[in-house]
């Protein structure tokens, strides 16, 4: 990259601890491996070889809440559905960020009855909300570099 | 139409005293709730219909007295036919004998008719709710329930419904 030829033979990089932790935090993001409605079908090909989601260091998703940092609810969440996920979101460590995937999971979408959830930000906190119904995986890329960029904006005082 | 669905349905109205209806050649018997049981037991021992395909209910209010059909559908594997029978029942606390002791797969069946319409099954092994939470209040598919419509934000009244609405915290 040329760095090491202007660092000579010391082998260290300084930076500040934000922007290191920040850094690593947002380039490794393990997301966990649930979908909800269609919109999963969407996250899958999101991460499929056309759109390829391991470019940005998250192609592994971890099918157990306790080794997940990032939960996107893709979906719509049905009010019996709603204690599952937040017990999904309470059992994952922090730092943890909640990415809601759709019409559905932000606002209810067409869904506007008894049975659904008017949006996910009534049962657990939401990072980034990404329109569409369901939104193409561009937008889901998209929605992820919005957090990406959000987490390397933390500040050390905000971090769990 | 098949003869073995016709000959059912005669010997049927013949031995019970049940009305029998026909739509495209489709029949159905309309069957008081006392009788459904024998009905069933009928149909599945001497007359081959061993399945029950279907079961649900409908809900005819307010234009119908009694409020509530309940549904059957049997299917006959030998014979490859079907037939509908039809348990009207009234609204108020709503309740009619299981079939589970004849066909065992109506258990699940039932437990949805009663916790979509409230219709009661006297004589169900497991008589709870099985898709609504366990704590549910009201019985969805009936015509009189509230759709529970939340209020759409626009821009004028995004503030006012923002104010109103609970966000979940860490």
């Amino acid at each position: 990259m040329g760095v090491e030829q202007k660092l000579g033979n010391m082998g260290a990089v300084t930076l500040r601890l934000e922007e290191a932790v920040n850094w690593a935090r947002s380039n490794a993001m393990w997301p966990m491996l649930f979908g909800l409605a269609c919109c999963a079908i969407e996250m899958m090909s999101t991460q499929a070889s056309n759109y390829d989601l391991s470019r940005f260091g998250m192609e592994l998703m971890r099918a157990s809440p306790r080794q997940s940092d990032l939960m996107i609810v893709a979906g719509r969440v049905s009010r019996k559905m709603a204690p599952v996920l937040r017990r999904l979101y309470d059992q994952m460590p922090d730092p943890k960020w909640v990415i809601a995937m759709g019409d559905c999971a932000s606002c209810g979408g067409v869904f506007n009855n008894y049975a659904i959830v008017q949006g996910v930000d009534e049962v657990v906190p939401v990072d980034v909300y990404i329109a569409g119904c369901p939104p193409r995986p561009e937008a889901l890329i998209h929605g992820i570099m919005t957090l990406h960029g959000k987490v390397r904006g933390e500040k050390i005082k905000d971090w769990k | 139409m098949s003869e073995h669905v016709l000959e059912t349905a005669k010997s049927i109205q013949g031995r019970f005293g049940v009305e029998s209806r026909e739509f495209r050649g489709d029949v159905s018997l309309v069957v008081p709730p006392d009788q459904i049981v024998q009905v069933c037991q009928t149909l599945r021992d001497e007359f081959g219909f061993n399945l029950l395909a279907g079961q649900t209910a409908v809900d005819y209010w307010p234009a119908q007295e009694p409020r509530f059909h309940v549904i059957y559908q049997l299917y006959s594997m030998p014979h490859s036919v079907r037939i509908g029978l039809r348990v009207p029942v009234n609204g108020n606390a709503p309740s009619l004998p299981t079939v589970e002791t004849v066909f065992p797969n109506a258990n699940w069946l039932e437990r949805e008719i009663w916790d979509m319409f409230g219709i009661r099954f006297a004589g169900h092994s497991d008589m709870r709710r099985i898709l609504m939470p366990y704590d549910w209040e009201g019985h969805p598919l009936r015509k009189d329930y509230p759709l529970g419509y939340e209020e759409v934000q626009y821009t004028f009244n995004y503030d006012e419904i923002d104010g109103r609405k609970h966000y979940a915290k860490e």
